[in-house]
């Protein structure tokens, strides 16, 4: 009764979104669209830090969609000027900066039922899951992809644990635009094609085996 | 909205041709609509017969193969790199691919969809025409009129893509034009413009042009009877005008008439057809002010008193031809231009020496152009080639005769060296006793050339067919040239040992990075344009005149003529004149910017649009060779 009660509460794009995840998905990696995303943060700290920046784009058929791209700044209470250096992003800058509601419904509407893909995607999830919950809202509801955990699945790969400047060199990504979160979500986009023809080179890669932990199996 | 990603893309697009002539506001949108793939080294991008995809694609990262399949043999076409466009046929035809297009290492593509570039062709000429010849390169026959016609259908402003103006001399225009009310009657307005001797008149309301009125209009309409001449002008009249700014560029007006296929532009205040007539400009007009700086290099070459004038005149068509390359003229009306002042300081080095001597020639004697300057194709000073036909006399009085015309012939190569044309190094000269004979003696000459064509005889042979008259009697010359094509005639076999040596010089594939791509897959790092790409297209040309007895030098030309005696082959010849026109220009171009002849072509300092533009050139090359292979059954002949 009372997620009843709170979900009827919810704004209509969170019902929107509610009912698209709920739609059944093709379990085949050609039809299903990848989000490719990443945030820049005033820091780490999930409760206290605050998402400046979201970038993303859109992956559909083994094909990198610009126009299914997307890019915001968050108007900000908090700032911290020694995380100015990495992002570059000011307080005051001449970038149009959203609300986080506003970025928030945005980035709701634009991801709709995809696959979110991200470089250590706990830590963006989380970032987004706690502006959520600013929000009174619940948290993500999509299936998601860490680049980094399905570079382990490559292999002789499995120990491995790289950042994504390490993984650009070894992969031939130039690095423009590096720390910005559309930059980085696009070096993210083309990593994940670079693994997933790998992956299928060395074996008969399965929608299902994108989300399947790596090296489970030596830990049961 | 910022954008990241797409202005990466754009950064990386703008660089490369044909994006970098777009304006940044329309590139900017094409790239937020750029799909990227990537593909496994050997990944297949379409098949040959494939449907065609809804993007054409830029090479970002990595190279491409693309391979045909001919008869179940896999036959690799080209290797593409970064920067290079593929995959361009739907955007021209709505055709399946013909070659297939694979992943040569692992390979980044930028997808860069279809649709947009439709409106992108039809507002940037010059973006049509570079579409045009990237997509030549792998077409059998690039540059054809076949596929000029097809490409891009409707669009009339690339009709004519050859003619690429981007003069920026601003256009002459008639500052006063003839005008006339609405209201006048047609034959008032007949009467105006044959006082004035014009081919048109504008009729006017307040100073603004409402339309116009050209000797066609009244051949079509009145002459035809459809409109009595006392019917007022704005019955006939086309309406509205063809409008320009008073700042039009020869570039522009080029375009605009060729776009509206108009032969009079109004030229308005402000551009518009709503604010006063200032002027109007004339297809005439354009013609006049490409001719006016040659035809006055001319008038001083003929009122030159001394060697060292004509010099400094061949330095100024230099300068001219420098202009002219960078304003992108057409390379035949280069050519001719260049040859007519070539051909104009000879004359009047023959006339000085005359003087000199102080004595009329004995006999009648052609002065003759031999090689690229028989052939007209001399754009830069390169070395003296010529010869003296004199006609027969008795032995008796031979020596005479001789010895008068080997003294002219010094005299006129001296001159010539002075205003700088070097002497031939292999002394194929008029002063030399061998190349200053009788008309007899040359039909001899020409006759142990066919009947015996050793090595060296065949390589004369190449030089000397090539002759043109420059001076002189005109009989003589005409004989000489019959001499050659009855020779020939009877020796058919001369033509294979000619096609032979023709073939030496295959073109290569393309271009891979720094390096040729040849057809046997070795890489070499410079190019020589003039034995690898001009010569067999001019060794082709002559080949096939001679078989043909046609009595013209100039490539281009010939080519021309071939088109009409062989229709069946009419976009092969065509493809190689355009070629040759191309590789012509180039070369002209790199030698004026090296200061040397622009034999040698350094890849490395080539773009991408000018090896792909060079690239371009070779595969008429290879076709028409396999021409010559079949027709001349060169394959019997030996090894020479």
């Amino acid at each position: 009764m009372i997620s009843w009660f709170k979900y009827n509460n919810y704004p209509i794009f969170w019902k929107e979104y509610s009912k698209k995840c709920k739609q059944k998905q093709p379990k085949s990696i050609e039809n299903t669209r990848f989000v490719v995303f990443d945030t820049e943060t005033t820091g780490l700290d999930i409760a206290d830090d605050r998402i400046l920046s979201i970038g993303a784009i859109g992956i559909f058929k083994n094909t990198i969609d610009v126009a299914d791209g997307f890019e915001i700044y968050i108007k900000q209470n908090q700032f911290k000027a020694e995380t100015v250096e990495i992002h570059g992003i000011l307080k005051e800058g001449k970038l149009t900066k959203l609300s986080e509601a506003k970025a928030m419904e945005n980035f709701i509407a634009y991801i709709g039922n995809a696959v979110l893909v991200a470089h250590h995607t706990a830590f963006d999830i989380a970032m987004i899951n706690a502006a959520l919950k600013r929000l009174n809202l619940p948290k993500l509801k999509n299936k998601t992809i860490d680049t980094g955990i399905l570079y382990k699945k490559l292999e002789g790969k499995k120990e491995s644990h790289f950042n994504l400047d390490v993984l650009c060199k070894e992969f031939n990504i130039p690095k423009h635009d590096r720390h910005t979160a559309a930059g980085d979500a696009f070096i993210t986009a083309l990593l994940f094609l670079k693994i997933i023809s790998k992956l299928r080179k060395e074996r008969n890669l399965h929608y299902s085996d994108l989300f399947r932990v790596s090296g489970k199996e030596g830990l049961l | 909205m910022k954008n990241t990603i797409s202005e990466r893309i754009f950064d990386f697009l703008k660089n490369y041709p044909p994006f970098n002539l777009i304006s940044n506001a329309t590139l900017l949108e094409v790239s937020q609509k750029v799909e990227i793939q990537y593909f496994e080294k050997d990944q297949i991008i379409f098949s040959q017969n494939d449907n065609p995809h809804e993007h054409f694609y830029i090479i970002y990262q990595g190279s491409v193969r693309l391979y045909r399949f001919v008869e179940n043999e896999k036959h690799i076409l080209d290797i593409c790199d970064e920067g290079d466009l593929f995959g361009l046929r739907p955007l021209i035809m709505n055709e399946n691919y013909v070659m297939g297009a694979s992943a040569n290492e692992e390979t980044i593509l930028y997808g860069i969809p279809i649709v947009l570039f439709h409106d992108i062709i039809l507002n940037y000429p010059k973006v049509s025409q570079f579409l045009i010849a990237s997509f030549a390169t792998n077409t059998r026959d690039p540059f054809s009129e076949k596929h000029k016609g097809k490409l891009f259908a409707n669009v009339s402003a690339i009709q004519k893509i050859d003619n690429s103006f981007a003069e920026i001399q601003s256009a002459n225009y008639n500052r006063k034009p003839i005008t006339c009310s609405s209201d006048t009657s047609i034959q008032t307005a007949c009467i105006i413009m044959t006082k004035n001797i014009i081919n048109s008149i504008i009729i006017i309301e307040n100073d603004i042009p409402i339309g116009i009125i050209t000797d066609k209009d009244i051949r079509t309409k009145i002459g035809t009877g459809l409109y009595k001449i006392t019917s007022n002008v704005n019955e006939i009249m086309t309406s509205p005008v063809v409008t320009f700014p008073q700042n039009i560029s020869v570039a522009e007006a080029q375009i605009m008439i060729l776009k509206h296929k108009v032969s009079h532009l109004c030229i308005t205040k402000d551009g518009t057809n709503k604010t006063a007539l200032v002027g109007i400009l004339t297809q005439q007009d354009l013609i006049l002010t490409q001719g006016n700086n040659p035809s006055l290099l001319i008038k001083e070459i003929k009122n030159a008193k001394d060697t060292e004038t004509l010099k400094h005149i061949r330095t100024k068509a230099s300068e001219l031809t420098k202009g002219y390359l960078e304003q992108e003229i057409p390379i035949y009306f280069v050519t001719k231009v260049i040859s007519e002042i070539n051909t104009a300081i000879t004359k009047k080095a023959i006339r000085l020496s005359v003087s000199e001597i102080g004595k009329e020639p004995p006999v009648k004697f052609s002065w003759l152009a031999l090689g690229s300057q028989g052939r007209k194709e001399q754009l830069l000073m390169t070395d003296q080639d010529n010869a003296l036909v004199f006609e027969n006399v008795t032995p008796a009085e031979y020596n005479g005769v001789k010895n008068y015309f080997m003294e002219l012939a010094e005299k006129v190569t001296e001159k010539l060296n002075m205003v700088g044309f070097d002497y031939c190094p292999a002394n194929i000269m008029a002063s030399n006793p061998k190349w200053c004979i009788s008309l007899e003696e040359w039909e001899q000459q020409f006759e142990e050339w066919i009947t015996d064509p050793i090595a060296e005889k065949i390589l004369l042979s190449i030089i000397f067919f090539d002759f043109e008259l420059v001076s002189g009697d005109e009989t003589l010359y005409n004989k000489m040239a019959e001499s050659v094509f009855k020779t020939i005639e009877k020796n058919l076999i001369f033509l294979s040992f000619l096609g032979k040596i023709t073939l030496d010089n295959p073109p290569p594939l393309g271009f891979f990075k720094q390096f040729l791509v040849e057809q046997d897959g070795e890489n070499k790092d410079s190019f020589d344009i003039k034995s690898r790409a001009i010569r067999p297209l001019v060794d082709a040309a002559r080949i096939l005149s001679l078989h043909h007895n046609l009595k013209i030098n100039n490539t281009i030309e010939r080519y021309e003529k071939l088109m009409e005696a062989e229709p069946q082959n009419r976009d092969l010849f065509e493809s190689c004149a355009n070629a040759f026109k191309i590789l012509l220009q180039f070369r002209t171009s790199q030698g004026l910017a090296n200061n040397d002849n622009g034999k040698f072509v350094d890849i490395n300092s080539l773009n991408k649009a000018d090896r792909l533009k060079l690239k371009s050139c070779f595969k008429p090359i290879k076709n028409v060779q396999e021409a010559i292979k079949l027709r001349f059954k060169t394959s019997q002949i030996p090894q020479i």
